[in-house]
């Protein structure tokens, strides 16, 4: 019998409302199962970071409207506030980004805001909690830990503050690590120390990994499976490998051809025209139709279902209507309704 | 023969083998104040001793880690930065006697990574366009202005008034590759142009440039992190590390094997594409080192895993690499009379 997923989000929408709505998240479906890493791949303003931050319940409650259902771990994160919420943010899941300057405060040492985490949300005293940083320190590989556990982060390169940052995020043990872009600002000699070291820490800790990127490479060293999105839904999902060689979505193959991963030199590129929409009206038809190549009329009329061409393979194009309709979620395995 | 007399040989102008830049050992160090007298307490080795052609018509891709020098040394080509030693030739003029600052910076055109910040957000994009030209003298700008923007693919009844804010990342980067191509350069230096764009516009980017080369008769100096995009569009490719070139040569000989075990890390450092085979161990170690006071003997032996006295010791030189002449690289494994217990061996970087 296979788990219920540690992670269900169903029929999820997102809008922004202000002089004009912006329907960033539109009925997108994830499941995730314990010790997954997942990546979501997709081009600036695909709803990447939205979906992270909805998670996190990090979205501004005031301008922003949410429908739809995301459980983790069998809890409703809609209904949360209070200590339970804060509780849950950083606790069962926490957030790593881009800029470590967004996670780690200036005016306190690594040490100390480590520390600080851990004696909130595992109810120890000090001097366990500094232990634990010490050890966490460690555990990314910090050279000398001791002394830079007195570090204030701007004491530290690039790299070592993103390690600083992981060690920050899973001081808690968290199960669901949220990674929106953390390798992205790097030089690509750290960025891959960087995605080995997540990879070893998520085989010891056995945590979930959901990793935002729109680098189809970086997917391939950190991902069992990819979520491509595009203008606020999953348009195809699978193993990466299956992604990688059997793209089905024409937006994911324009993706990868884009990447230029051995194209001939010189040859001219086949590229996708023109921009993702502007997202200020609600999807009604394929929001990838206006650039595809391979549109039929039913693309214009109605949003396309998604069809399963093989066992844990989704995709949203009805260039696949030969195959059978997916169910929900997307999950390798049938996920049971608990 | 002395240096001026390698200098006026060199200066040979014109005719399609001139490259059309020669720079000739060009230094750029920054003092590093500090303390309570403002007392200079290090020197950031930007460029240091750094000697390259471009030759007519190519693309010369520059790469390396942040901080190793490229954005430099594109600053010292287009004469926005002052050289602190080293000479720079324009097609055989050399600058600063035989060809002026000012003429020179008309004839090497720069678009830079970040589209917003390098253009005035109180001008429209025709006027953004014209600017240049209008200052310059030179004829019709607003026609010219409008022309290129129909060229890099913006419809000039739709964008010409519309102002940077209203315009997505790959349209201001078209803007500003028109901009460019408005002062009729003869180089034009993208340093991490493309870098900023979705994988999608920056092959619409791509091409673009591509086509923009043959039709006005450019030459590109193409600085990026991305060994993809360094690959489909340059000719030759100079590998930097610390202010130092390393490696340069051609970039089918580059690709294929690497001469520097500096730019054998570089490429061991890409992510690997296929899903079977990934990375399983990061080929350097800790981030890229400060060039504040760089290590002395061959700047890479710190990380380096060829390492041997030799090269804490001794510089190593650009030599040929294999029987390529056209291919160099400066380290000792690749000289055979440097000393190092493994030089001149048939071993991979
Ligand atoms: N607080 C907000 N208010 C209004 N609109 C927002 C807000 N946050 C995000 N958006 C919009 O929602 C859409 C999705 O944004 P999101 O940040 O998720 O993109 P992304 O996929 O993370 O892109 P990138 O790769 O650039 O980080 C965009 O159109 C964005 O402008
Ligand atoms: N105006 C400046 N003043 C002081 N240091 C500078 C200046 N410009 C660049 N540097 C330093 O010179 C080195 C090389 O910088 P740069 O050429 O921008 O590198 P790259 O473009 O390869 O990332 C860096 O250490 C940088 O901090
Ligand atoms: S000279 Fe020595 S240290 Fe430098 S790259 Fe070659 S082997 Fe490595
Ligand atoms: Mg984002
Ligand atoms: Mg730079």
């Amino acid at each position: 019998m296979s788990k219920a997923p540690l992670l269900q989000i169903e029929n999820l929408h997102v809008r922004f409302k202000s002089d004009r709505t912006v329907h960033a998240i539109n009925g997108l479906n994830l499941h995730l199962q314990e010790g997954e890493m997942l990546a979501l791949l997709g081009e600036s303003g695909s709803g990447k970071s939205v979906t992270l931050k909805t998670l996190l319940r990090l979205l501004p409650p005031k301008r922003t409207e949410i429908d739809g259902t995301v459980q983790v771990n069998g809890t409703d994160i809609m209904t949360l506030s209070g200590t339970r919420l804060s509780a849950y943010r950083g606790g069962d899941v926490s957030m790593v980004f881009q800029e470590p300057a967004l996670a780690l405060d200036p005016v306190y040492t690594i040490g100390d805001q480590i520390a600080e985490t851990v004696m909130r949300h595992k109810s120890v005293g000090r001097a366990e909690a500094r232990q634990v940083a010490l050890d966490m320190l460690t555990r990314v590989r910090i050279p000398s830990p001791e002394r830079r556990l007195k570090n204030y982060p701007h004491e530290m390169s690039g790299g070592m503050r993103q390690r600083a940052m992981i060690a920050l995020a899973l001081a808690s043990r968290p199960k669901l690590l949220l990674a929106d872009e953390p390798t992205t600002a790097l030089d690509a000699t750290v960025q891959i120390q960087i995605l080995l070291l997540l990879r070893e820490l998520q085989r010891e800790f056995g945590m979930s990994i959901i990793f935002v990127t729109h680098d189809i490479g970086v997917a391939v060293e950190i991902s069992d499976r990819v979520a491509v999105m595009y203008a606020g839904n999953i348009v195809e999902s699978g193993s990466t490998r299956d992604i990688i060689k059997d793209a089905r979505h024409p937006y994911t193959r324009g993706l990868l051809a884009a990447n230029l991963h051995g194209v001939d030199r010189g040859r001219r590129l086949d590229t996708i025209a023109g921009s993702p929409p502007s997202l200020e009206t609600k999807p009604d038809a394929c929001s990838f139709a206006p650039r595809c190549t391979e549109a039929r009329p039913q693309c214009l009329r109605a949003l396309p279902p998604f069809f399963a061409p093989s066992p844990g393979r989704q995709v949203a194009c009805n260039l696949e209507e030969g195959y059978s309709p997916a169910s929900h979620g997307l999950t390798a395995a049938p996920a049971i309704a608990c | 023969m002395s240096k001026t007399d390698a200098l006026s040989h060199e200066a040979d102008r014109g005719g399609p083998r001139q490259p059309l830049i020669l720079a000739r050992n060009l230094k750029k160090h920054f003092p590093v104040r500090s303390g309570l007298f403002n007392r200079q307490t290090a020197t950031v080795h930007a460029v240091d001793d750094l000697s390259f052609e471009v030759r007519k018509g190519e693309t010369l891709g520059i790469v390396g880690e942040s901080g190793c020098g490229k954005s430099t040394t594109a600053r010292l080509l287009i004469g926005l930065m002052e050289l602190d030693d080293g000479s720079i030739i324009f097609d055989g003029d050399i600058l600063g006697s035989d060809i002026s600052l000012k003429d020179m910076r008309r004839s090497v055109q720069m678009v830079f990574q970040d589209s917003y910040a390098s253009l005035n957000p109180r001008l429209t994009i025709s006027d953004t366009i014209a600017f240049g030209p209008k200052v310059q003298g030179l004829s019709d700008p607003k026609d010219r202005a409008r022309h290129l923007m129909a060229r890099v693919g913006l419809d000039p009844n739709r964008f010409a008034h519309r102002y940077p804010h209203e315009l997505s990342g790959g349209q201001r980067q078209r803007v500003n590759i028109a901009r460019a191509l408005a002062m009729s350069p003869r180089l034009v230096i993208l340093d991490e142009a493309v870098s900023a764009l979705d994988k999608s516009v920056e092959a619409q980017v791509l091409n673009l440039l591509t086509d923009l080369r043959v039709e006005f008769g450019l030459t590109y100096i193409f600085i990026s992190h991305d060994l993809n995009v360094v690959r489909y569009i340059s000719d030759r490719v100079l590998v930097m590390y610390l202010g130092e070139v390393v490696e340069i040569g051609p970039v089918d000989a580059i690709y294929a094997k690497q001469a520097h075990p500096y730019t054998a890390s570089l490429f061991a450092a890409m992510p690997s594409m296929d899903p079977d085979n990934r990375t399983q161990e990061p080929p350097l170690a800790g981030d890229p080192p400060n060039p504040i006071d760089p290590p002395p003997g061959c700047r890479f032996h710190t990380r380096c895993r060829f390492a041997e006295h030799v090269c804490r010791d001794k510089r190593p030189a650009l030599a040929a690499f294999g029987d390529d002449p056209d291919h160099l690289a400066a380290c000792h494994l690749r000289d055979p009379s440097s000393g190092h217990s493994l030089a001149g061996k048939e071993i991979a970087a």
